[in-house]
């Protein structure tokens, strides 16, 4: 399997039926291809829509109803538009329920920086600082290393999105839940060891005596899209 | 009643160098493309800009960032435009980035007389340097002031002669806040309707904010 086939999947799992949730651009926009059948949920974007779906077909695209990164998209019936106050209303006030997002690094207090590399790349935070500022679950999903060095770090060298420690990191390698103590691993991936992941990860890992590997061979995925 | 409609030109001839303007859009979403094709064909310079973000190259704002008339940009997202990087890093324009939250309330606060915003975004970030904070009820918030410019370049699905502004899908974006928050608010509809053809539950922008809208072009109807 690959890689971002594998985080996608496992990060399909943690959407439950009638969730409000925001997609992050890149890896996170793979998810809703691996969501269970029979799970209904909801996608904002944050540029102004609930109820994203794809573009329902060939030359139906709508120059009004396109994604955060400018691509076309549908929506589902009983879809709302809203503006850019009330979208962001909606992601601080505790309205939405998932944020799904990329990463450059998350440390050991679970806090994330994805929006900056200083003097290299400054693409600006869009709308990362507010979802994970205000989102009521925060997953990450990335690779678990870039260039053979681990992404999960004792400490972030990048500049913070936030300081609010976020609630999982979903990587090809493992499951990772942030907590109090430090970063606690849940789950490793199929045909990965637990020592594997422990010598991919600079950060201390709690290592409970059982770990179970992702549930996604099982999951009852293949539906096109939720969306 | 006053007809608001103009040419686009005159409305563009009515923004000074170094003005500051709020432009709708997102991504070129819901921008005032016919106003900003005018903003380039006359060489506006040293343009204050606020808007989400700068689009691509040849695209919504990126157009005004190609012709280089842009000194000082507040934006959230500037990374699909390697242009406006490198302006930013050539020390050619100026860049604030803000998040994209705090962006829309502080125009909101602009617009609606508030003194400012509380918002535990980019509290203990980059962003918080330099900033107050303030501890309402156990939580910490940054206090971020207020955003108000000259002119306000908003677009619109339809309006009315009055003025009465709706929206399209996620074409809305930052126009509704954006459309009260400047001295003069010039609106882009795609078409402009007859008053009352746009029921007052449609309106998302009531009449009064909009000062002048830019008139259909004959061109697009042969005559």
């Amino acid at each position: 399997m690959e890689d971002k086939v594998v985080i996608a999947k496992r990060v399909a799992l943690e959407l439950k039926d009638g969730n409000l949730v925001n997609l992050g651009i890149g890896l996170p926009t793979l998810v809703p291809q691996f969501l269970p059948r029979e799970t209904e949920v909801y996608f904002q974007s944050e540029n102004g829509i609930i109820g994203m779906a794809q573009v329902p077909g060939k030359g139906m695209e709508d120059p009004s109803l396109t994604d955060a990164g400018g691509g076309y998209v549908g929506a589902i019936p009983g879809a709302a538009s809203i503006d850019s106050a009330m979208s962001f209303g909606l992601i601080r006030g505790g309205h939405l329920d998932i944020t799904v997002l990329g990463g450059l690094e998350v440390d050991e207090q679970g806090q994330l920086a994805n929006w900056i590399v200083p003097g290299k790349m400054v693409p600006g935070m869009g709308g990362a600082m507010d979802l994970v500022s205000g989102a009521k679950r925060v997953i990450v999903s990335m690779t678990h290393t870039a260039k053979g060095k681990s992404k999960i770090l004792k400490k972030c060298t990048l500049p913070l999105t936030s300081v609010r420690r976020v609630s999982l990191i979903v990587t090809e390698l493992a499951v990772i839940e942030p907590t109090e103590q430090g970063l606690v691993l849940k789950e490793v991936a199929p045909g990965v060891t637990v020592e594997q992941v422990v010598a991919a990860t600079e950060a201390k890992l709690i290592v409970p005596a059982n770990v179970p590997v992702m549930p996604i061979e099982e999951a009852k995925i293949g539906r096109a899209a939720a969306n | 009643m006053q007809n608001k409609a103009i040419s686009c030109t005159r409305a563009v001839e009515m923004i000074p160098d170094g003005a500051s303007l709020m432009i709708g859009g997102f991504m070129g979403v819901g921008s005032p493309h016919r106003i900003i094709d005018e903003l380039v064909r006359q060489g506006r310079k040293n343009l204050t800009v606020i808007c989400n973000d700068t689009g691509k190259p040849g695209w919504g704002i990126g157009k005004l960032v190609d012709a280089k008339l842009i000194r000082k940009l507040v934006a959230s997202h500037i990374g699909l435009n390697p242009e406006m990087g490198r302006q930013m890093i050539a020390g050619e324009a100026e860049v604030t980035l803000v998040p994209q939250g705090t962006l829309a309330e502080r125009i909101r606060a602009g617009g609606c007389g508030l003194g400012g915003v509380l918002t535990p975004t980019g509290f203990g970030t980059l962003v918080a340097e330099g900033k107050q904070t303030l501890q309402v009820e156990g939580k910490m918030f940054l206090i971020e002031p207020p955003l108000r410019a000259d002119f306000a370049l908003v677009a619109a699905h339809r309006s009315d002669y009055r003025g009465n502004l709706e929206y399209s899908l996620t074409a809305r974006n930052f126009n509704m806040v954006m459309a009260m928050a400047a001295d003069t608010v010039i609106a882009e509809p795609e078409h402009i309707v007859p008053v009352g053809m746009i029921t007052p539950d449609a309106v998302a922008t009531p009449f009064p904010v909009v000062d002048y809208l830019i008139e259909r072009g004959q061109a697009a109807y042969g005559r």
